[in-house]
């Protein structure tokens, strides 16, 4: 494959084999040139330059400040906090993403009752807006809310969403169920392409159930765990909607607060888009290096 | 290999490219706008339905009489915030020619835009602004200049659910909560009688805003109105300030005020007695809550204490095309006569002197309205600084942590804050 196109390269014009596909393909790529690339590109000279917007034909000086805006953000200790917070976020709603998604996926490719009622249960918070929902569980987790209700003296105090301890997990916990029915999707998808055979000569071999999952189901999805891994880290990182709206803007005194919050907070409140932008740029860096570990560990050996 | 190169030259080109477009429209000016111009003009209000039916009313009568110089009033597009719709529409070059929703901690940074019309060097700019708002208003300067004109306050006081009040034995008239001490006997009765869930609910949100309608106002009657940064320099590591975080602090750690914010509109659904709030409120409970008014409480409980203005003002934005027309159309909007008009639809309070004997016949007539006419006499705003959000965030964020939360103490929250908010403002 590789040999081919690089031997029929050299005669190919700028616009490829097939003028009529490049043109097809030319509006979506000026779409991502114009709504992705460039504004990434503008982001990164943002991030190094002592910047302000201003209004058209106002010129205010820009200079060049290196890593300034860098130093200062992580010498923040709210912007380390947010950081650390996404952490926990992640090392709660990844595993337990991962694991459920792919665990009820294969009990509903399993045939059992109800399959279409599950998909549905599954799906719908996926589908329904954050707002609506977190609502909801801001009614349910509250002081006086249901689940502090039944748990009675076992009730965390402070209350979960405003208990430092608690308050991440909580949305950890919020999210994975939000987003699960996207993920379980993905799984039921891809447990259609395992061929039934193994399934039969592994049970022919005397193979339990559980063996079957984790030497047949589990190797069998293997690409779309690292694609849900991968969507995950990304989703996670790109936290805010929930801190925002369930635990009132990163509270407990931080405790929840996540990078995207702080550009939100920085970047249009503040209007300093120059140490959002840095903070931007940390987090495309740390979310690249997590994902292709991600990748790396989960590629067949 | 020579593939990828390819279409990252492609990419490139076309990055190029859209740089260049939006780079080209930079030429045009920010300050194009001009200053003798007449002619038509978009103005922005607020969503407020009293308002926007002020609004109108305003914009159709000056119609009427000026054909060449129409006025076409909306409301502000939808954001988050106004103040960051109005921030993207300056970034944009689609500001309109003024807006009647400017709160004074949102000005610096637009002025370092370049967004805003220094309204002062109109001929008649510094002494039309000067004489409608008395002397007080010079603290509404950006850089010893007008670049917003004080339009009207909402003065904060405390407003309590009277049939709470009465269920908790307290005298519903005459509630006797003055002093903090008194504040906070009341709130422990209120409470512990059961006859609501919290005493008062200021919102614990970390907003940069939200110390406006909790530390802030206290702060204002205890030390008789000192704001928050005067002299480029923080005020508030003192002990007023102190004896206001404490005040709070204690409010919070006893579960007075609850930490969590309210799933709905605590007042209205009765699980508090309390809360901080302006004329405007009047209105949005008249048909749901029995509300009563009593000034902020202080540690000497004096009857005249400040308050926080809570003020909305009005800017004229460099976009705007006919200036001129704008300008006339500002002091026609803020005459006598739209004033009183403005009182009358929304309750709000206009900047200007001698409210309660101008407007006389209506605070008569509305008895409730004149505790806050008399007020307005004693209000201060936030200070006109730069970094001004980044400097109520910082100050949040503190007080967050040691008075709503107490995960520190509130001596290291003012001193923490009063540090940070120094390098902010001096810087």
């Amino acid at each position: 494959m590789t040999t081919t196109t690089r031997l029929r390269t050299p005669r190919r014009p700028w616009w490829g084999a097939q003028p009529i596909g490049t043109l097809f393909a030319l509006p979506y790529l000026v779409f991502v040139v114009v709504v992705f690339v460039y504004p990434l590109f503008f982001a990164v000279y943002i991030a190094f330059h002592d910047y302000i917007f201003t209004a058209p034909g106002v010129s205010v000086p820009t200079p060049f400040v290196g890593f300034d805006n860098f130093v200062d953000v992580l010498t923040d200790s709210a912007v380390l906090e947010a950081f650390r917070n996404t952490g926990v976020f992640l090392v709660i709603f990844v595993p337990l993403t991962v694991v459920l998604s792919l665990v009820l996926a294969t009990a509903l490719n399993a045939g059992i009752r109800f399959v279409s009622a599950y998909r549905v249960a599954f799906y719908v918070p996926y589908l329904t807006a954050s707002v609506s929902l977190v609502g909801v569980w801001m009614l349910l987790f509250s002081q006086n809310g249901l689940i502090n209700t039944v748990l009675g003296p076992l009730a965390p105090d402070p209350s979960w969403l405003v208990n430092s301890g608690l308050a991440m997990p909580t949305i950890a916990l919020y999210v994975t169920w939000k987003q699960l029915g996207f993920y379980i999707l993905l799984y039921l998808a891809a447990l259609q392409n395992i061929p039934k055979e193994l399934y039969e000569s592994a049970a022919t071999d005397g193979a339990t159930m559980r063996q079957r999952f984790l030497n047949v189901t589990v190797p069998g999805v293997r690409t779309t765990t690292t694609l849900v891994l991968i969507l995950a880290i990304i989703l996670g990182a790109n936290l805010f909607t929930e801190p925002y709206l369930l635990t009132n803007g990163g509270g407990p005194d931080g405790a929840s607060t996540t990078p995207v919050l702080l550009i939100y907070q920085k970047g249009i409140q503040q209007q300093n888009p120059d140490t959002a932008s840095a903070i931007g740029m940390l987090l495309v860096v740390a979310v690249g290096l997590l994902s292709l570990a991600a990748s790396r560990l989960n590629r067949e050996t | 290999m020579k593939k990828t190169t390819r279409t990252l030259a492609v990419i490139g080109a076309v990055a190029l490219l859209a740089a260049g477009c939006s780079g080209g429209d930079g030429g045009d000016g920010g300050n194009g706008g001009d200053a003798g111009g007449t002619g038509p003009i978009d103005i922005w209000l607020s969503n407020n339905e009293a308002e926007l039916a002020w609004g109108n009313a305003v914009v159709e009568a000056w119609n009427a009489e000026h054909p060449d110089e129409q006025v076409t009033a909306q409301e502000i597009p939808a954001g988050a915030s106004s103040e960051e719709a109005i921030t993207a529409a300056i970034t944009a070059g689609t500001a309109p020619c003024l807006v009647y929703n400017i709160a004074n901690a949102a000005v610096s940074g637009w002025v370092r835009q370049g967004g805003l019309v220094n309204l002062s060097e109109f001929e008649d700019g510094d002494s039309y602004i000067t004489d409608r708002g008395g002397e007080n208003v010079t603290s509404y300067q950006t850089d010893g200049a007008f670049y917003q004109l004080p339009w009207k306050s909402n003065p904060v006081m405390v407003m309590y659910n009277k049939t709470v009040f009465a269920a908790a034995g307290l005298d519903p008239e005459n509630p006797g909560m003055a002093t903090f001490d008194e504040f906070l006997d009341g709130s422990r009765q209120i409470v512990s009688s059961g006859a609501a869930q919290s005493a008062i609910w200021p919102s614990p949100t970390s907003e940069f805003y939200q110390p406006w309608f909790d530390f802030y106002p206290l702060y204002l009657a205890e030390t008789g109105g000192t704001m928050l940064v005067e002299d480029g320099a923080a005020t508030f590591n003192s002990d007023e300030g102190r004896t206001v975080a404490e005040f709070w602090a204690t409010m919070y750690s006893e579960g007075l005020s609850p930490q969590e914010a309210s799933t709905d509109d605590a007042m209205s659904a009765g699980t508090t007695a309390m809360q901080l709030a302006g004329p405007w409120a009047i209105a949005s409970y008249a048909e749901s809550v029995d509300v009563g008014f009593m000034p902020v409480p202080s540690s000497s409980g004096a009857e005249d204490v400040f308050t926080f203005a809570d003020s909305k003002n009005i800017s004229m934005f460099t976009a705007c095309e006919n200036q001129a027309t704008a300008w006339e159309f500002l002091k026609f909007s803020t005459s006598e006569d739209s004033d009183g008009q403005l009182l009358e639809n929304t309750g709000q309070m206009p900047i200007r002197t001698d409210l309660a004997t101008t407007f006389g016949d209506y605070f008569a007539a509305n008895p409730i309205y004149e505790s806050f006419a008399s007020q307005t006499e004693r209000v201060a705003d936030v200070p006109s600084i730069d970094n001004s959000v980044e400097v109520w965030q910082v100050f949040r964020d503190e007080y967050s942590s040691a008075v709503i939360f107490g995960s520190e103490s509130v001596d290291d929250f003012l001193t923490n804050a009063e540090t940070e908010i120094n390098g902010l403002v001096g810087g």
